[in-house]
């Protein structure tokens, strides 16, 4: 089951540069969150402070407070084990180029000391079909590498590599942004779907999905969140005036 | 009649075009056989006047005593394996290693002194590194050894490891990297099992690289291993080695030795292309191809 998230106070910086500015927000359970703005706004930079993967850039600072459920992200927990808890999946689909389907799924557990190769079966399996790619790949799972399948089949085998870790949260960052309309509609389909179990944040570029998919919206811009609402909210009857003329279309 | 004239051209466009790409082909093709005809000519060269002393004795025998006729270089063969396990047990460990740090974790100071240390070590002759070995092994243990050998050849090993294992696993896109930590993969799990797994292709490549080089060396032999007329599998005594009986046979004044000379560099030739193909083709196995 997800759990919610709770930002508070949160900033960060890449070097001198500051990319996110005192962010507060409480994303809910088992909803699906979109996060919306213009490029070089702080957006992934939020999502990537909320699973530690901001830290691994060089320079790379955070301060504030981020907690997921009763897990306090930056105090007394390893990122280790903040980023089992909670899965990513990146812009650009990117599969373990030398790894079987199969063995992508597989790596976030067996990577991490599980051995059991009739569960780890079962796993794959289960992951594979929540992210719709099981029917497409099921005769070919140790036979092909994940780098063999199309952009839209190799995103959602990045998002059953994720699933298959079991985590409570799933991060997404412009997951169908590099993808065609009929693959882009299975991602958002698949969000659908997986809001049932997890608790997703998603940033888009594209105003439609986050309409489509989230039933909350921020927005940021400059690195600071000028609105954060009920999706239809946003769109429909926005309460700041530079979040209408973004919706609107008249920047960014 | 403008239509005309642009047809006319365009049909004189492909025509230059085409002339164009087969006179660039045939350039390319040209090269190759250029590049291909001294590898070609060595290695025929070899066959041809080596072929003949390649006998079943040749690779089962050990020398025989001079004026004798037969005998063969077992002891030399088995001594340059010897030799070359030792070197490699030293030299892809420390290279690889050190590459991964350079590629994974080297910032600042330390790493661009390190990589200095590596290309000024790619760049020392031969001949010193087998004095290095000769004072740090032979002198500290009183005599010669295949294992000062290995030490020496080992050395020499280390810096082409470790820039090729560097250069390939910084070719690794980023984004394989954090897929892994995006997955609560602990960073040197990701390092080993997902960034060195990805570009093991490269690292064999090097470390083959590495092997053929100094298989060949003769120089660093010459007070380290230093030779041996008879079996030796123990690595502390005086070994026997491929390039060593060679150039002892090749400067000899007996006919039979030069012979003899002629089929150790074909043999020695044949190991090492035979090694390279072996090990490519058990590295090949379970890694998948077409990926970058």
């Amino acid at each position: 089951m997800g759990v919610g998230i709770s930002v508070r106070d949160l900033s960060a910086w890449f070097g001198p540069t500051q990319a996110l500015d005192h962010i507060n927000m409480e994303v809910l359970p088992n909803r699906a969150t979109a996060i919306i703005g213009p490029s070089g706004c702080g957006k992934s930079t939020f999502i990537r402070c909320i699973n530690r993967m901001h830290e691994t850039v060089r320079d790379a600072r955070v301060e504030g407070q981020v907690r997921i459920g009763e897990m306090d992200v930056y105090n007394g927990t390893s990122a280790v084990e903040v980023r089992r808890r909670v899965g990513m999946v990146f812009q650009k689909a990117n599969p373990f180029p030398t790894m079987s389907i199969y063995d992508n799924v597989a790596a976030g557990l067996k990577l991490n000391g599980f051995r059991n190769r009739r569960l780890l079966d079962e796993v794959v399996e289960r992951a594979l079909r929540a992210a719709a790619l099981w029917d497409e790949v099921k005769d070919v799972l140790k036979k092909k590498s994940g780098a063999s399948l199309s952009g839209g089949q190799q995103q959602r085998l990045c998002i059953a590599r994720a699933l298959a870790v079991e985590p409570e949260i799933m991060l997404m960052d412009e997951p169908a942004s590099a993808l065609d309309p009929i693959s882009t509609d299975k991602i958002e389909e698949l969000i659908f779907q997986l809001k049932q179990r997890y608790t997703i944040v998603i940033v888009t570029h594209n105003m439609q999905q986050a309409a489509r998919v989230a039933e909350h919206t921020g927005f940021f811009l400059l690195g600071k969140l000028i609105e954060f609402d009920r999706t239809e909210k946003i769109f429909t009857n926005p309460s700041d005036k530079r979040t209408e003329d973004y919706i609107t279309g008249r920047f960014g | 009649m403008r239509n005309n004239g642009s047809y006319q051209s365009s049909r004189l466009t492909a025509l230059r075009r085409r002339l164009s790409n087969s006179i660039a082909t045939a350039i390319s093709a040209t090269m190759v056989a250029l590049v291909l005809v001294p590898l070609l000519a060595i290695f025929g060269y070899l066959v041809i006047r080596g072929i003949g002393a390649v006998d079943w004795a040749f690779l089962t025998h050990t020398p025989k005593p001079v004026g004798e006729v037969g005998g063969g270089m077992a002891n030399a063969i088995v001594g340059s394996g010897l030799i070359l396990l030792i070197a490699s047990s030293i030299g892809v460990p420390l290279g690889i290693g050190a590459g991964i740090y350079l590629a994974e974790y080297g910032r600042g100071q330390v790493a661009s002194v390190l990589r200095f240390t590596a290309d000024v070590l790619n760049g020392v002759p031969s001949i010193v590194m087998g004095i290095v070995a000769y004072s740090l092994v032979v002198l500290a243990q009183g005599h010669f050894s295949a294992f000062s050998g290995g030490v020496a050849l080992g050395i020499m090993m280390i810096p082409t490891i470790t820039r090729a294992t560097e250069e390939v696993m910084l070719m690794v896109p980023n984004s394989v990297r954090e897929a892994a930590l995006g997955l609560g993969i602990a960073r040197w799990r990701t390092t080993v099992s997902i960034t060195l797994r990805t570009a093991t292709a490269g690292v064999i490549t090097g470390v083959m690289l590495a092997f053929a080089r100094v298989a060949g060396e003769t120089a660093p032999l010459l007070f380290t291993a230093f030779g041996n007329q008879f079996w030796n599998l123990d690595p502390n005594q005086p070994t026997a080695a491929l390039p060593l009986q060679i150039f002892t046979y090749a400067i000899s004044p007996f006919d039979e030795w030069h012979r003899q000379a002629w089929a150790g560099a074909l043999v020695l030739i044949a190991l090492i292309v035979g090694t390279v193909a072996v090990v490519r083709l058990v590295a090949r196995r379970g890694v998948f191809q077409g990926a970058s």
